[in-house]
Parts: structure tokens; sequence; C-alpha cells
């Protein structure tokens, strides 16, 4: 599907969206009471989004719509609003969803490099050979590192990755330290004069503290290697992920300081609002969006797409 | 997390506290409490709306029983409700011997398939079966390479074709290829992730339902899912009419609302939860500790069962009494120590309180060996004669330093240890009056203040200057003592 033809059908799911879920709720000319607002608490809490950022929002419309009759595209901007206060974060950052490279932090000269981390079976794997693709296709020379050195096949995965796409990896037999290979990727993109290095790691859950400690050895050995990397620590987040998703930003940020979310699997029927409550209070923004299994199967996040769709269907 | 919730169930109980029963009123306003502890739990607004409805009915249905406190009877009643409606428990395969079974496993893509296809298989290997395991998933990238070490691992046969075949036909030739031969006793099919709403896909699992009649079809649900839980969870039951689900990634933080979730839209009972990547990582599924978990309530009732199992109830009875009398002597506070010590390593214990399990990990954090310290207090404690147990005021230098040669520490531990100990009577003495749920919250309390702040009380590791060369050569240990388990654990 080409940018064009994802646009109409994000502008359509919009148009779909006014004239069921919300209209229904709100219908224009009734009043709005408290049991209006708590259904559309519930729908917040649907999306994921937690109770202190479904709070905030109810509040916002109970203080300004109150016993009034309602207007609906007015009760709407003032979700919309605040949602994307929420989302953007104290930086305002906002991508520019037509250049893929957009959300990356690239290094001033030399290789940059991306960590990826998340816990078990998000789809960090999957992730990395979509953005690997869209570097090498934007014309990038990509050097992939096999650090899963754990899992069972994860080497083999991640290969049968970088053959499809056609770049370059580093790997080393099941078992070997993750940080070595780590290093060796960043060593090969020096040699090779590689632009970009991804470094695909072991799910791990963020409270297994000896192996939080194994990404941050793996951090550091990059930054030994190359000055200045990582330059982008991603997280994966699955987009089915409910409140624990916090406790995964805030860990995982404190081992080795995240600098954006990936949000895969957004193609299922969860709408992945935890990334609201991860941006409110850590101010963790999302860079891309994971919507299917295939490699072209990737955008970056664009937060006015994904409002419509939080209250869609 | 933890700490929120347990916060919201502590604003239903102070506000419950001043009350002398349960009234339609104060219900209400509790059950908003646990309403929210279980949104962040991550139960389905729906399931958390209509369960406060049911337990609002219980609860004011309920007669006031004297000897509890409302707090205590209310939460005893969400707590049963919540058990209730996440058992029965079930944990049969329903694998008949003298034929050959088959399990189907399915589910949302990364939930845990493969990996708890070979948990099974090492289960049931362990069970005295003979699995073989079929590897139907030809989407993923090395999805069948994966379930093929997993078989290695375990000296499991597996069953493989070429990605270009069809998942069905592999299905169906690896069940009767086990048929034919004759070693296999049970089939485990590993099917590839798929969303609910790809109809595509979802057609495939039932057409594989259809040829095969698997004896079991399990749903694998990642224990950290949200809201979403539902709607998948009741499609794959709708398309293929599940018998179990298998819950894993419990041994995160996750509070694993799902589980509640899913068994309440679709009534399959969870079977077995996952606590781990490694294969021997697969448990039986228990509504009493699963509800504890959600409510943020730590294991707080499986402690109180082992406790109630191991602790000689006349012993306990007796230091009560003597605690209620301040007559608590060091032997009596050996005993106790030798009780505790019967639930298991000082860290699990931590991890089943709730709060507390942060605090087992910072001693880890600080290369802190609580088994050891406790052993060395037991053996200081051991060194003295009776008279100095019960008296320990008679404890002069000379004393102290028989006793440290004794027990082979120092004279200095002695010294501290006798200062914890008089510490450690003032507050027992404060917890001895107090009910079970009161006497946890003190423990929490005293967590938040830092008495449990593994450098500061009764371990000795803040005395630095007589440690340093122990802990020097403690860590090394300990170090090397990790690596060989990392090595273990092929990491
Ligand atoms: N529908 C959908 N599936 C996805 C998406 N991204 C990944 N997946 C699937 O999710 C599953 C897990 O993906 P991986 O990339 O292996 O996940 P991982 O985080 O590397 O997993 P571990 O390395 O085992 O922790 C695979 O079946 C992927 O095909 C997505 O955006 N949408
Ligand atoms: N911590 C933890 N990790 C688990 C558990 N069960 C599975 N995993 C991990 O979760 C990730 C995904 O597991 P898989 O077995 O590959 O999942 P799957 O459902 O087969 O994935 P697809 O085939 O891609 O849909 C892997 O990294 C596993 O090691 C568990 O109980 N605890
Ligand atoms: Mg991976
Ligand atoms: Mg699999």
């Amino acid at each position: 599907m080409g940018l064009f033809d994802r646009l109409k059908k994000g502008l359509q799911r919009t148009k779909e969206l006014l004239q069921t879920d919300i209209r229904d709720l709100f219908k224009s000319g009734e009043l709005l009471t408290e049991e209006k607002l708590e259904q559309f608490y519930s729908k917040l809490i649907l999306t994921d989004m937690g109770v202190p950022a479904a709070r905030e929002i109810v509040d916002e419309v109970r203080e300004k719509h109150f016993g009034r009759t309602v207007v609906i595209d007015e009760i709407w901007a003032t979700v919309k609003a605040r949602l994307k206060i929420l989302l953007k974060g104290s930086e305002n950052t906002l991508w520019d969803v037509e250049n893929f490279l957009s959300p990356l932090a690239m290094a001033p000269t030399g290789p940059t490099v991306i960590l990826v981390a998340g816990v078990n079976g998000v789809g960090k794997t999957t992730s990395i050979a979509k953005l690997a693709n869209l570097l090498h296709k934007a014309g990038r020379k990509v050097v992939l590192a096999a650090g899963d050195t754990f899992r069972a096949a994860a080497v083999e995965q991640l290969t049968m990755w970088s053959k499809r796409i056609g770049c370059d990896i580093v790997t080393k037999p099941s078992g070997s330290d993750p940080a070595a290979v780590a290093y060796a990727g960043c060593a090969r993109a020096l040699e090779t004069g590689a632009d970009v290095v991804v470094i695909d790691t072991a799910g791990r859950l963020q409270t297994q503290q000896n192996l939080m400690k194994q990404l941050e050895k793996i951090r550091r050995v990059i930054g030994d290697k190359i000055p200045g990397a990582p330059h982008e620590v991603l997280l994966v987040l699955d987009a089915t992920t409910g409140q624990n998703g916090v406790s995964q930003a805030q860990k995982f940020s404190e081992s080795v300081a995240c600098t954006g979310l990936v949000l895969a699997k957004l193609d299922g029927t969860a709408k992945g609002g935890v990334v609201v409550a991860i941006r409110q209070q850590m101010n963790l923004p999302v860079k891309y969006v994971g919507l299917g299994e295939q490699i072209d199967d990737m955008e970056v996040f664009n937060p006015d797409n994904f409002v419509e769709a939080l209250f869609a269907g | 997390m933890f700490e929120s919730i347990t916060k919201g169930l502590e604003g239903a109980l102070s506000f419950l506290r001043g009350q002398t029963k349960l009234t339609e009123k104060n219900i209400r306003e509790a059950l908003q409490a646990v309403r929210q502890s279980l949104l962040e739990a991550d139960v389905n607004y729906d399931v958390a709306q209509s369960f406060c409805d049911r337990v609002a009915r219980v609860a004011v249905g309920t007669e006031v029983l004297d000897s509890l406190k409302p707090f205590e009877q209310f939460v005893g009643v969400v707590h049963r409700e919540l058990i209730q409606l996440m058992g029965p428990v079930d944990h049969t395969l329903n694998l008949a011997k003298g034929q050959v079974g088959v399990i189907m496993m399915c589910g949302l893509q990364g939930s845990g398939k493969t990996t708890t296809c070979g948990k099974l298989a090492k289960m049931l290997q362990g069970e005295g079966w003979r699995p073989l395991l079929v590897a139907a998933d030809l989407q993923r990238p090395a999805a069948i390479d994966q379930l093929r070490i997993i078989g290695e691992q375990l000296g499991v046969p597996v069953y493989t074709e070429p990605p270009t075949s069809n998942p069905v036909k592999v299905c169906q030739n690896g069940v009767a290829l086990a048929r034919k031969q004759g070693d296999v006793d049970v089939v485990i099919l590993d099917t590839a992730g798929r969303l609910h709403i790809d109809d595509e896909l979802m057609q495939e699992l039932k057409q594989i339902d259809r040829t095969v009649e698997p004896d079991q079809v399990l749903l694998v649900c990642d224990a950290m899912t949200g809201q979403d839980a539902v709607n998948s969870a009741k499609v794959f039951n709708a398309a293929l009419e599940l018998n179990g689900v298998v819950l894993t990634k419990l041994d995160g933080d996750a509070r694993g609302g799902a589980a509640l979730s899913v068994k309440s839209v679709t009534g399959v009972p969870i079977k077995y939860i996952g606590v781990g990547e490694q294969l021997d990582k697969l448990e039986m599924f228990h509504p009493d500790r699963m509800a504890s978990r959600i409510l943020g309530m730590g294991d707080v009732l499986t402690l109180f069962e082992k406790a109630q199992q191991h602790f000689d109830a006349e012993q306990m009875a007796a230091q009560q009494e003597k605690l209620r009398k301040g007559k608590f002597t060091l032997t009596d506070f050996r005993n106790q120590m030798q009780q505790v010590k019967k639930l298991g390593s000082f860290s699990s214990i931590m991890k089943m309180i709730p709060g507390m399990g942060r605090i087992s990990e910072m001693m880890n954090d600080a290369d802190m060996d609580p088994e050891q310290d406790l052993g060395k207090i037991e053996a200081i404690i051991s060194s003295m004669t009776e008279a100095e147990r019960e008296n320990p005021e008679i404890i002069d230098i000379s004393r102290r330093r028989r006793i440290a040669a004794g027990s082979g520490t120092e004279p200095s531990m002695i010294n501290k240890l006798l200062k914890e100990f008089t510490n450690a009577q003032k507050m027992m003495q404060n917890m001895a009056g107090q009910s079970h749920l009161d006497r946890l919250r003190s423990l929490q309390q005293m967590a938040s203040m830092g008495a449990f702040d593994p450098g500061a009380e009764v371990s000795f590791g803040k005395n630095r200057s007589a440690r340093a060369e122990i802990d020097k050569e403690k860590k090394k240990r300990q170090r090397k003592d990790a690596k060989k388990q990392r090595k273990k654990n092929r990491r």
C-alpha cells in the first residue's frame, strides 16, 4: 500500500469514527451527565492508557462541558487537544511522517548505532528487520548485530532477515557474550565504512537484574568502541501490553537510557494506549509503529492518526 | 506499581477502619478503590465492573462477624470472589494411555507458544510420556529451527517439513507418523502466531482442528496483556473451543489481570503458567495466588498457609506469651529464626510479601547475602551460654571475645547483634497485640522506613572496616558462582 492510500485509509477511519463511537455516546443536543462521562471513561480505559491519563481527560471534559448541551465537535476537540498534549510531551516532538529517517538521531560522523531492547516476544527482531530495510532502501549501508545469543534460533531468525534485505550481519555462536557481538558489529561498521549498526538483544523482563546489567554492559561496550554511541536506544513495546508497559519503560530507561519507543503489533485490535501513560510519566516518545509481520509493515509514528485510531472500532 | 495498588486498597481500608460494620454505603466506596486497583492490574473494564457489582451483592448480604474487622471481612469477600471467578482449577490434559494424544497450541504473535510446547513436552516427558513436537509455523523466519533446537535440548523428536509445505498438512502428517511408529504417545503442535482478526489464518487453524481433532487446544496468552486480552481470547475460543489457557511471562512484575479477564469472558480454565524462558519454568495455575497478585497482596496467603504448616503452634503460643510479657530472650530469637527458616530462603519469603520483593532485589544488588548473615547470627547465639542468652547484659569484653572466637566472627559483630536484638525486642512487643494483617502492615511500614535496609539493621553489611577483607572474598566467590550459574543457563 502506498503512502497516499494509507493516508486515505486513515482519513476514512476518522470519518467512520466520528459517525459511530463518540457520536453514539455524546449525542448532540443532549445534556452531558456523569453517566455519560463514566461511559467515556470506560472507552479511555479500554485503550490501555491507564487510570491517571483517563482521569485527566475526563476531568477536562467535565470541567469544560459538564451540564451543558453536547456539541460533539467541541468535546472531540477538547479530547484530541488534551491527548495530543499528552503525546507530544514537553518538547512538542512531531516527526516528518513522510521522512522515515526523521525520528532517528544520526551520528555527525562515522557510523550511527541503534540499540534495540525490550521484553520477550514484543517484536524486537522483526522491527529491526523493518528498520534496516528502510535504511537500506534509503541508500544507507547497514550492519546488523545478532546480539540475542540466548533464545533458540534467534541468530538464524535475524540472519534470514538480513539475507532478505541484502545487508551485512555479524553473528557469534549461540551462548556467546552478547556484548562481544555488539562490539564486533561496531568494529565491522568502522572497517567497512557502514552508516548504521542495528543491534538486536535477547528479550528480557525488566525485573531480571542480571539481564538488565548485561544490557548495560552492551551499551557500555558500544560506547567504548564508538564514542557517542549508541545514538538511539529503541525500546520495543507490544501494542497489546497493558499497564506493565509503564514499568518496562521505566526500568529499561533506568538501565540503558531509552531514546524512543517502537510500538509493534498495532495491526490488531489493541490500541496501544499505554504509550500515553509512558509519555505522560516519563516523556518517552513513540518513534515508529509496527503494522504487520512483513518487512514493509512499519510507519513513522503519527500522533494525529494514533489519536483517531484510539477511538475507532 | 505494587505500591500504588496497595495504596488503592489502603484507601479502602483507612476508610473502613473507623466503621463497625459493612454497610451498603461504605462498601460502595471501598469498591471504588477495588475497581481502580483491578483496572491498574489490567483487568478488562467490563469484567472489573461486573466483578464489583457481584462483590457488592455478596458483601452487603454478608453477616457481620464480631471477630473480624470490616476491612478484613471485605478483603476476604473480594479475594474469595476473585478465586471463585478464576477457578475451578483443572490441570489435566485428558490424555489416555494406549493411544496417541494430540495437543494444539495457538495464540497471538510472540505470546510464547513455541517455548510452551517445549515446556509441556518436558513436563510430559517427566510423567513418562513420549512426546513428538510438530513444527507447524511455516511463517515466521527460523520458527522451525527454534522448535528443532528446543527438541534437541530435551531429547524429544521434532517433525518438520520445508517452509514451502502447508501447516494443515504438516500437522496431519506429524500425527499420522506418530500413530504409525508407535514410539510416540503425545503430539504437540506448534502453530504460527496470528491475529484473531486475520480471517484467513483463523480459518487455517480451524482446518487443523477439524483435520487432526486434537484432544486439547490450548491458548497461550501473555500475562502482560492489557484490555485487549478479552477480544482475542473470545475469538480464539469461538473458533476452536479451547480446553485451556497457558498464561506466560508471569515471572516479571505484571499483575496479570488478563487471567481474570480471559477466564470470565470465555469460561476456559487457566491450566498452567509460564514463569521463565527455560523449559522447566512451567507451573500449575493456582487461582488463590493469582487473586492475591491481582489485588497486589503478594502471596500473603501462601505465606500464612506455609507458616501454619511449619510453625510449631505450641511453641509459637509460648513465645507470643513471652513477647507480651517482655520476656523475649536470645534463645527465643534463635528459635524463631529457625522456624522462619523452615519457610524457605529469606529472599523467597520476602517476595511473598507485597512491596518486599524490591527489598530482596536491593539485597542482591548490594551483593548482600541475608542467608549467610542469618547463619552468622545463629552461630553467634549458639556460641553463647544459656545464661548469656537469657541475660545478654552479662556479656562483657572477655565473653564477647570468646563468643566471637566460637562463632568465627568479630567481637564488634556481637555488639551489633545485641543492639539489634534490643531493637527487635521492642518492635516485636509492639507487634504482639496485632492481627495478621496489621502485622503485615507494620512490616511494610518498617520496610519503607528502612528497617530492612540491608546495610542498616540485622545484617552486618555496614560494618565496613572489619569486613573489608571478607567482603572482597565474598564478592569474588559470588561472582564466580554467578558465572557458573550463567553458564548453566547458557547465557
Ligand atoms: N501482527 C504483527 N506481528 C508482529 C509485528 N512485529 C512482530 N510481529 C510478530 O511477533 C512475533 C515476535 O516477533 P520477534 O521479532 O521475534 O520478537 P522479539 O521481541 O525479537 O522476540 P524475542 O527475541 O523472543 O524476545 C513474530 O511472530 C513476529 O512475526 C507487528 O507489527 N504486527
Ligand atoms: N520471561 C519469560 N519469557 C518467556 C516465557 N515464555 C516464553 N518466553 C519468551 O517469549 C519470547 C517469545 O516466545 P516464543 O515461544 O517464541 O513465542 P511464540 O508465541 O512461539 O511466538 P511466534 O511463533 O512468533 O508467534 C521468547 O523470548 C521466549 O523465550 C515465560 O514464561 N517467561
Ligand atoms: Mg528477537
Ligand atoms: Mg512460535
